[in-house]
């Protein structure tokens, strides 16, 4: 049988990464083929690729046989390669039928006017075909996340897809939605249709996919059939990386007051009955999966998301929670993951950021910059950090991403804050910046401040935690001290589902 | 011979570099609104020996008092991100405010633009509040804003323009010239001065106080400052109330001139404002602006409407040409924005 798709050698760098390099895939029809590895293995540029979203650097894609080079997602989905991406692409305020046909809204007289009953006669036969019941004149955004996906579905299916790309469906998907989508997916199966499927929910894959390709750092790994392959051995493949490559750095160990304390804290829909501690002097690392609500127990700590219930004790004094000021207050900060959206204003310079928390210590009469002392410590911060600005007055936007990180750092370091939360302090960080930021962390936690470091990159938690908390689904599944934790392990906990439990 | 051709290429492309980075600053931004004005002002000097005499000047000048001390008020609330539209009719309400102290309660004059101030930045405050804590978009809010304005100007001057017969001092306050007073040959009148002294004072603020800093972070990144723990609503409240206050002394301004408070005035001074703001280089998307490239805008927008008159234009299409120049004055800044 000849494969739908067939990709060689394929490789693809970015500015200062390389994405994936010399990687192989196969798709036959009907066949459910299952891609699996960490975050930043590759798994979504690849299928970016295959479906025309980004060029390749080298290498072959054959769709039936043929060599093709699609430039653009629109013309592979008009060779029959529809993809679902992450985020859905869906216009809430249309109904399905309209999000359906976008872009190729059947027309009717003069060709001027829409045909709205044509529309809806064509989606409704799609959504028959795969047996989905939703009516085509329903607005999208009345519609359950697990429907809208199955509209995508519908959606990459009506331009007559053989192959069709999934994505990561979204995390928020309950059983029996599961059950529900993949009882389309297997209809797509016995009609032929070859489906790619990314996933992060190995138990999902298990049951879902015929075969598994891991990728790992970019690289190509191996391609097993799912039936004959243990879970263990899939997620040995995916970490496959030694603890032995990455240096282990000297410590002390954490004192015994406890400077930060979280009870049954919820947020709804990602944070649940959430409670842990962190001693100063501490690092706590928490693990977890794209979408384990990490970063959410961050904001509602912060007060950036307003928690339904729960307590926070800070040095032993509970804080009630407003707004961000009152956390800041209380000597809290929070680096955000997404430093440019959250953490800087990238447009003004670099003292500007650095006494973004603190201007109030600022000011002569109230009221008056006192210009020469912000230079000052900002010059003192740049020492310090050894953030790399030709001078104060850098535009923050112009540094690279390690040096931005340091401003977010000497932001909260100039605050006083001795309780700190770093999401992902190294995403998009070069390797020697990172060691940098490595060095940093440690050493704000040996002179006595408490760190919470939420991170996707198992070896970085491994490397740097003093106590590992691991989350899946908003909840805490388990907590690990470094010395009994593998990847392994952190994985399995990772991948704890709820509904996994109750069977 | 290879190596010199590098050496071109390369020195041509720095030339290219040095030109995007010129005009890609903010500095580069003014320099072309300066520009403009410079070309504009001899241009019309050529065309009309009229232009260059010093009673049209003044005149320039004075035109230019009220819409450049709006287009200052304007200028922080578009810093944050923000747009006020109620500038022009608050101006008038306060300007009828003042009106009413003097006219008919008979108070001191001092009281009068006290009272135009207050009401301007209570005005504000309520405006920066509707934005800040019921989360309005401020095109609604100042929009509602400056109808609730031009009404209460008409309700309480009962739809009949204020005279300030009984004070004479009062249109002092923006036809007198002190500098004339001082140096005869340049009767500066003290409107113009107004507005220099406030530019001055606005440029001090925005740039070297606390508010002046946060209407530019509020405008780059309001959430990343809301998460830096300042209490981002508090700031913008006082920006918006900032901006009413100035707005409190344009009424003042504009009545002093007029020597009279007329209730019918105002709507369509905002956006005026709002173009010479946007000429002087203020991105509307926020974060980033200069008074001195506003008070430039203001002279473009009132040197092309008293050249356009002297040219004996007619009044419809000076308009037209005025619209069209706002387009390109935009656009420029758009062109300049995409070489980075």
């Amino acid at each position: 049988m000849t494969p739908l798709i067939s990709v060689k050698d394929l490789s693809k760098s970015f500015p200062g990464v390389h994405a994936l390099s010399h990687v192989h895939f196969e798709l036959v029809p009907g066949e459910v083929h299952a891609l699996v590895g960490e975050n930043g293995a590759g798994k979504s540029t690849l299928m970016k690729i295959v479906s025309g979203v980004y060029s390749r650097d080298s290498g072959e894609i054959l769709y039936n046989g043929e060599p093709v080079n699609f430039l653009s997602p629109r013309a592979a989905q008009d060779a029959g390669i529809g993809i679902i991406h992450q985020e859905l692409n869906l216009v809430h305020h249309l109904t399905v039928a309209q999000n359906m046909f976008i872009g190729r809204e059947p027309r009717g007289r003069w060709r001027v006017f829409l045909d709205e009953d044509k529309l809806n006669r064509q989606a409704r036969e799609i959504l028959e075909r795969i047996g989905l019941r939703v009516d085509p004149r329903a607005v999208v955004g009345g519609l359950s996340i697990a429907k809208q996906q199955m509209v995508e579905i519908a959606k990459a299916l009506s331009h007559h897809s053989r192959v069709l790309i999934m994505d990561e469906p979204p995390a928020a998907l309950n059983a029996a939605e599961v059950a529900e989508l993949f009882s389309i997916v297997r209809e797509l199966k016995a009609a032929g249709v070859g489906i790619a499927y990314i996933s992060h929910k190995l138990e999902e894959i298990k049951e879902i996919s015929d075969r598994v390709t891991v990728l790992r750092d970019g690289q190509f790994v191996a391609t097993v059939p799912t039936a004959t392959t243990g879970l263990d051995r899939i997620i040995a493949m995916m970490v496959g990386r030694t603890l032995s490559e990455t240096l282990r750095i000297e410590r002390k160990s954490p004192q015994s007051e406890v400077a930060l304390e979280v009870r049954n804290l919820n947020c709804a829909p990602l944070v649940r009955n959430v409670s842990f501690r962190v001693h100063r002097g501490e690092i706590v690392g928490f693990a977890g999966l794209m979408g384990a609500g990490r970063t959410e127990v961050a904001r509602a700590v912060f007060g950036a998301d307003k928690a339904q219930s729960g307590e926070i004790v800070v040095h032993g004094a509970a804080v009630r929670i407003k707004s961000p000021v009152d956390v800041v207050t209380a000597g809290i900060g929070y680096l955000s993951e997404d430093r440019k959206r959250f953490g800087l204003a990238t447009g003004m310079d670099v003292e500007s950021n650095v006494v973004m928390a603190t201007l109030a210590r600022y000011l002569s009469l109230k009221f008056f910059l006192r210009k020469q002392s912000i230079r000052e410590s900002a010059l003192a911060f740049i020492r310090l950090l050894n953030i790399r600005t030709p001078s104060p007055r850098q535009e923050v936007a112009l540094l690279s991403g390690g040096n931005q990180q340091k401003i977010v750092v000497a932001k909260w370091l100039a605050r006083n804050c001795d309780i700190l939360f770093f999401d992902e302090p190294t995403r998009g960080i070069d390797v020697g910046a990172k060691a940098e930021i490595y060095r940093l962390l440690r050493t704000l936690a040996d002179e006595g401040k408490a760190i919470v470091l939420i991170s996707s990159e198992l070896p970085e938690i491994l490397q740097l935690s003093d106590r590992i908390v691991v989350m899946c689904e908003g909840r805490i599944t388990g907590e690990l001290m470094p010395a009994g934790a593998t990847q392994e392990r952190i994985m399995d906990l990772a991948t704890e589902r709820e509904t996994a439990e109750a069977a | 011979m290879a190596q010199s051709d590098t050496a071109a290429v390369s020195l041509g492309k720095r030339t290219v570099v040095f030109g995007a980075q010129l005009f890609s600053s903010p500095a580069g931004q003014k320099l072309l609104a300066f520009g403009s004005l410079i070309v504009l002002v001899i241009y019309f000097a050529f065309a009309s020996p009229a232009f260059l005499h010093i009673d049209n000047i003044i005149g320039i000048l004075q035109s230019t008092a009220v819409n450049g001390v709006l287009a200052i008020a304007s200028t922080f609330v578009i810093i944050t991100g923000g747009i006020d539209l109620s500038v022009g009719c608050l101006m008038t309400f306060c300007a009828v405010a003042a009106g009413m102290v003097l006219s008919s309660w008979h108070l001191p004059l001092w009281i009068s633009i006290v009272a135009a101030v207050g009401v301007g930045a209570l005005s504000g405050t309520v405006s920066g509040t509707l934005v800040a804590k019921l989360k309005i978009p401020p095109f609604i809010a100042t929009l509602g804003m400056m109808l609730v304005n031009k009404g209460l100007a008409l309700v309480v001057s009962a739809d009949k323009p204020i005279y300030f017969v009984d004070t004479p001092s009062f249109s002092q306050i923006s036809q007198g010239s002190v500098i004339g007073y001082i140096l005869p040959s340049v009767p500066i009148p003290n409107g113009v001065l107004i507005l220099f002294v406030l530019a001055f004072a606005a440029s001090v603020v925005l740039n070297r106080t606390a508010l002046g800093r946060y209407t530019f972070a509020l405008g780059s990144n309001e959430e990343a400052v809301r998460l830096s723990g300042v209490n981002v609503d508090a700031w913008k409240i006082a920006i918006y109330g900032l901006g009413g206050a100035i707005c409190g002394i344009a009424g003042i301004l504009i009545a002093s001139r007029l020597n009279s408070a007329q209730p019918a005035l105002g709507q369509g001074y905002e956006l005026e404002a709002i173009a010479a703001v946007v000429i002087g280089g203020t991105s509307l998307s926020g974060g980033t602006g200069t008074i001195l490239g506003t008070i430039i805008g203001a002279f473009i927008m009132s040197v092309l409407t008293n050249g356009l008159r002297i040219l004996s234009v007619a009044q419809e299409w000076q308009i037209v040409v005025t619209g069209l120049i706002i387009i390109l004055a935009v656009y420029a800044d758009i062109l300049r924005r995409r070489r980075i």
